[in-house]
């Protein structure tokens, strides 16, 4: 029993409920969810603090045990990544007060935002598998509002795509777990994986690991899946972006890792064959499309696919080598991709276009923006004493040791295409002669470049600190590893 | 206002209002031991509410009934906030419910259950939103 773990769900609800009577008061929203932003990353700090010294925290819902009730689970993995989500909730949180407009401001902004995040922190923390279909569906509709919000041709036409694709892949959810039922007679995480374990994993259950991966696979935006995304992503205003970029597809990402780790580990050579043949793919295909744009906002999304391929393929070899580096990794591309996103968003709004043969010479005016975008850059391709890096290695060290040479090649040789494609920004947008763009003098740059800068100081921190993290770390990936860990603090045996 | 005389229609729909709303309540109450509960309750209600927007127009019905279905969302979520956070404050486990038997004046010894406040945030919210849902369309021209 212990009520911390609900906390993190708990502060965004009820201050998106309290907002919506505030609609109209700007100031209030602003500063209410500002508030409950602090309060929700102070309440993860303590709690990442309290799994690492009491070991995994559950929570049974209602005072019904374990496999009965809904179960709230935190390992160490969910309790990091509720941390992160906190982190990169608030400082998309500051950056939207100076940029997303008072119009969309009064039609109920803040009280979606808050909403989005109860449904992300929800999906990390629950142990049920219905539930977690319950805090995507809160974090989807979320995103709809958010995607929609504003009434943009651009946004109109990309959420009805991005809406079609979600609600296929949310039946086809409810279709598997309807399947998983069927079998396993259990929605308790833990407990399905004990049924799982005790039956030995028949073909039947190697179809319903395949049919996760499809419904995560297009939640997390994976080789033949990513489809939707580039367009979708490409429609709302840059701190909505920089959420979805951060948080919605590492949901999908933490999903395909907590079932392929706790319930389907039994038939490696079939379904973790085929995850790292799609991380493989995935890979290649994002650096091709990184590189391939002369759009700033399409080469940071393409590379998003990038990195959910690098997790996924960390995951797929499942030695612990490669799963602690797919956590380091997964935690330093939500923060740094929340940090481009930003960073994109105030070039952006510097200069109107997003197109980059139509930006040069930013850095003669705007060097904080300029170099701010040349660190995040590095990490992003994992330079060494930057956060990006300890996790490739761990990744590609763990590829080596797995003898999976092509994939951890790949992994490898993606880097050098991630690093040129975001140079490319830097180079032709920050190098060159400087030219004069229409808002220039209007653009809030100071305000805005606040919450980047948050980031990247804290990836610095998270790539120089890694000795002191090493152990968070690893005792989320000896989870992942062991997934009899998870069933004995769940079902208390 | 619409010109064409409907009298028949606004006869039958104030005999039938009544029914309909009462049915809602009941279906409402009956939620723990009979098919039922804050859902289906509130959607009934919303029905009668558009009975009444099929007999009059939308601003003679803001008239009757001077509710902002908004407002009644956010405080049907704090409703269902409030009884499962309620649990906190007892130190047991969040949505934990409690229930007890009280006596009533008139209608004696009754059992109250704080699940039945949860279905209450429940049967706001579903009035609230699809109430939002039908004044929105029929307010956009």
């Amino acid at each position: 029993m212990n009520n911390l773990i609900i906390l993190p769900i708990l502060i965004p609800f009820v201050t998106a409920a309290i907002l919506i009577f505030f609609h109209k008061k700007i100031r209030i929203q602003r500063w209410l969810s500002a508030l409950s932003s602090i309060a929700t990353i102070f309440v993860a700090l303590v709690l990442v603090q309290k799994v690492h010294t009491d070991g995994i925290q559950s929570l049974n819902i209602s005072s019904w045990d374990a496999p009965f009730g809904i179960t709230l689970v935190s390992d160490m993995l969910s309790a990091l990544l509720v941390l992160t989500t906190s982190v990169v909730a608030f400082v998309c949180l500051i950056y939207s007060f100076k940029s997303i407009g008072a119009e969309r401001e009064k039609f109920y902004y803040y009280p979606v935002f808050n909403f989005l995040i109860v449904g992300v922190n929800g999906a990390f923390t629950t142990g049920d598998i219905f539930n977690l279909f319950v805090f995507f569906e809160v974090m989807l509709m979320s995103s709809y509002v958010l995607l929609v919000l504003g009434g943009t041709k651009i946004q109109l036409r990309e959420s009805i795509k991005y809406l079609l694709v979600n609600v296929i892949s949310s039946a086809l959810f409810v279709i598997t777990v309807a399947y998983l039922y069927s079998v396993v007679g259990t929605l308790n995480m833990a407990h399905i994986s004990q049924r799982i374990a005790e039956i030995g994993q028949p073909g039947i259950l190697s179809v319903i690991a395949v049919l996760f991966l499809i419904v995560f696979g297009l939640k997390g935006a994976i080789f033949p899946l990513y489809f939707w995304m580039p367009g979708s992503y490409y429609a709302p205003p840059a701190p909505v972006l920089a959420l979805f970029g951060a948080l919605l597809t590492k949901v999908g990402v933490y999903s395909i890792t907590r079932t392929y780790t706790l319930f389907f580990y039994h038939d490696q050579g079939f379904t973790h064959e085929l995850l790292q043949l799609l991380a493989i793919v995935s890979i290649i295909a994002g650096v091709i499309g990184a590189i391939a744009y002369w759009d700033m906002k399409k080469i940071i999304i393409y590379n998003i696919i990038v990195a959910v391929g690098v997790i996924l393929y960390g995951v797929s070899v499942m030695n612990i080598d490669a799963l602690t580096g797919s956590i380091f990794y997964l935690i330093h591309d939500m923060i740094i991709k929340a940090a481009l996103f930003l960073l994109v968003g105030t070039i952006i709004a510097i200069t109107g276009t997003s197109n980059l043969k139509k930006v040069s010479g930013l850095i003669k005016r705007y060097p904080g923006l300029g170099w701010t975008f040349f660190i995040s850059a590095l990490a992003l391709a994992g330079i060494p004493p930057l956060s990006g890096f300890i996790g490739k290695l761990l990744i590609v060290q763990g590829g080596f040791e797995g003898s999976s040479y092509v994939g951890a090649g790949v992994v490898l040789m993606s880097s050098l295409l991630v690093l040129f494609s975001v140079m490319k920004i830097f180079i032709n947008g920050f190098w060159g002669v400087h030219r004069a763009y229409e808002n220039e003098d209007k653009a809030p740059v100071k305000w805005l470049l606040i919450s980047p800068v948050i980031l990247v100081i804290l990836s610095a921190l998270y790539g120089i600190g890694t000795e002191a993290i090493l152990p968070y770390i690893s005792q989320a990936a000896e989870t992942l590893a062991n997934p009899s860990i998870y069933i004995d603090a769940v079902l208390k045996e | 206002m619409r010109s064409n005389n409907n009298i028949i229609l606004e006869t039958t729909m104030k005999v039938v209002l009544f029914i309909i709303v009462l049915f809602s309540v009941y279906i409402f109450f009956a939620g723990h031991y009979y098919p039922g509960g804050g859902f289906i309750g509130g959607l009934m209600t919303s029905g009668a509410i558009v009975l009444l927007l099929i007999a009059y127009d939308i601003k003679t019905v803001a008239t009757i009934l001077p509710v902002n279905y908004r407002t009644m969302t956010g405080i049907g979520l704090l409703f269902a906030i409030g009884t499962s956070a309620g649990s906190l404050l007892f130190n047991v486990p969040f949505l934990t419910h409690a229930f007890g038997h009280i006596e009533v004046p008139i209608l004696g010894d009754i059992s109250l259950h704080t699940a039945t406040l949860f279905d209450l945030g429940v049967y706001l919210v579903v009035v609230g939103v699809t109430m939002t849902i039908i004044q929105t369309i029929g307010e956009d021209e």
